[in-house]
């Protein structure tokens, strides 16, 4: 489907169940290049990676985490037993060097722990009480209640420079989340509502299924 | 319980009731052959821990959102949706009847209860509740969304009773189970 990144479903309790990520959709940011001594980005160790700190050049941002050094893959900052930064870097003889740079994705468990942590933003925003807004509920929030003050839902969309994120929050407490694209519609009711369909039919009718646990899944083509 | 959309849901039956009651038949007998007394069958078709209830807790996901209800706030509107599931699900039209003075207990009558076709109870199983699932089924499905109920059968039409009447009553709204920003 155009424009969607990926979809997340939350438990009640905030932990992630299922996570769908349109690969076609992520354009691939890595760069490659070879450097000569010595080294112009400037590369530090930040949340595990080695990463671009300053020195923006030729595509290569500073977020950049560094992939691979002449092919070969690394995570972490250690290489063959060599530190990356200190020994292989800092190493006059190393050079010409290839480094290849990128954005990486998320892991499984930064999304754990980005879920959980919109869970409590969540929270945080239904505890916001305001005036006016759009009358609540299907029996008619009647107009003696809109007059009064009403307490919030918690958040629906939230907008950034380059993604979108919407949430629907089930009755029995499910979140349904789905990470667009900036370029195409805002509304996603109905699609989160034929995921929720999906996820009673396909999840909670799989006798095998415990609730709240992680949905494992096959295959599924969005 | 087949697949269906939002808008045909009235539409239902597309499985064929006889197969649903007959394999609720051999469920009922296998659970009489397993344990050897009623009481313990009555319990494991609704109980905490048993089959209805267990039912409940998915089927009321599944009911959400095929109708695309929201939130009760009242006994009534739980009243009408729990009529509304029964004609979604079992295929039958329960009148809703005998309400408490405080507007949190009534009855659900039934004229043809599907579970109960060609079913008749022997002597020795006269204190077996045939149909016992579907109390744990509304009990389940109430406590997703954050009520507890007490739900049991007054009359049966297979104990020999005019009708099947089911009893629901409030027991009290599980706050603590709340989800944030649901009202």
């Amino acid at each position: 489907m155009p424009g969607i990144y990926s979809v997340y479903i939350i438990s009640r309790s905030g932990g992630l169940i299922f996570n769908y990520d349109c690969d076609h959709n992520f354009v691939s940011s890595e760069v490659e290049k070879t450097f000569s001594y010595p080294l112009d980005v400037k590369l530090d160790y930040v949340h595990q990676k080695v990463t671009v700190t300053f020195g923006q050049r030729d595509g290569i941002r500073v977020g950049y985490a560094l992939l691979a050094i002449n092919g070969q893959p690394i995570g972490g900052r250690k290489l063959d037993d060599k530190d990356v930064i200190d020994d292989i870097l800092a190493n006059e003889d190393n050079y010409p060097i290839n480094l290849k740079f990128g954005l990486q994705r998320l892991t499984t468990n930064e999304k754990i722990v980005l879920s959980s942590m919109f869970h409590s933003l969540y929270a945080i925003a239904a505890l916001q009480i305001c005036n006016k807004g759009r009358p609540i509920g299907s029996t008619g929030a009647a107009a003696g209640e809109r007059q009064g003050f009403l307490k919030s839902s918690g958040i629906e969309i939230m907008e950034t420079n380059n993604f979108r994120l919407n949430c629907l929050q089930t009755t029995t407490g499910v979140k349904f989340l789905i990470v667009s694209d900036l370029t195409v519609p805002a509304n996603k009711d109905i699609l989160l509502r034929k995921i929720y369909e999906l996820y009673t039919d396909y999840a909670l009718k799989n006798p095998f299924y415990s609730l709240d646990m992680p949905i494992r899944f096959v295959s599924l083509s969005l | 319980m087949s697949r269906q959309n939002a808008k045909n849901v009235d539409a239902k039956n597309k499985v064929s009731c006889d197969l649903f009651t007959l394999t609720y038949g051999s469920l009922v007998a296998q659970l009489i052959k397993d344990f050897d007394n009623t009481e313990e069958v009555n319990k494991q078709l609704d109980r905490m821990y048993g089959q209805g209830y267990n039912i409940g807790l998915r089927l009321v996901e599944d009911f959400l959102a095929k109708t695309n209800s929201g939130r009760c706030h009242d006994m009534k509107e739980t009243a009408d949706k729990i009529q509304s599931a029964f004609k979604m699900y079992l295929g039958v039209n329960p009148s809703v009847a005998n309400w408490s003075a405080a507007n949190d207990e009534f009855s659900l009558l039934i004229d043809s209860n599907p579970l109960a076709e060609y079913v008749e109870l022997p002597d020795h199983l006269s204190q077996l509740k045939y149909s016992n699932v579907i109390p744990g089924v509304i009990r389940g499905a109430l406590e997703m969304v954050q009520i507890e109920v007490q739900v049991w059968f007054v009359q049966d039409f297979l104990k020999g009773d005019a009708t099947t009447e089911l009893r629901i009553k409030f027991i009290r709204k599980l706050e603590d189970a709340l989800p944030a920003g649901e009202d």
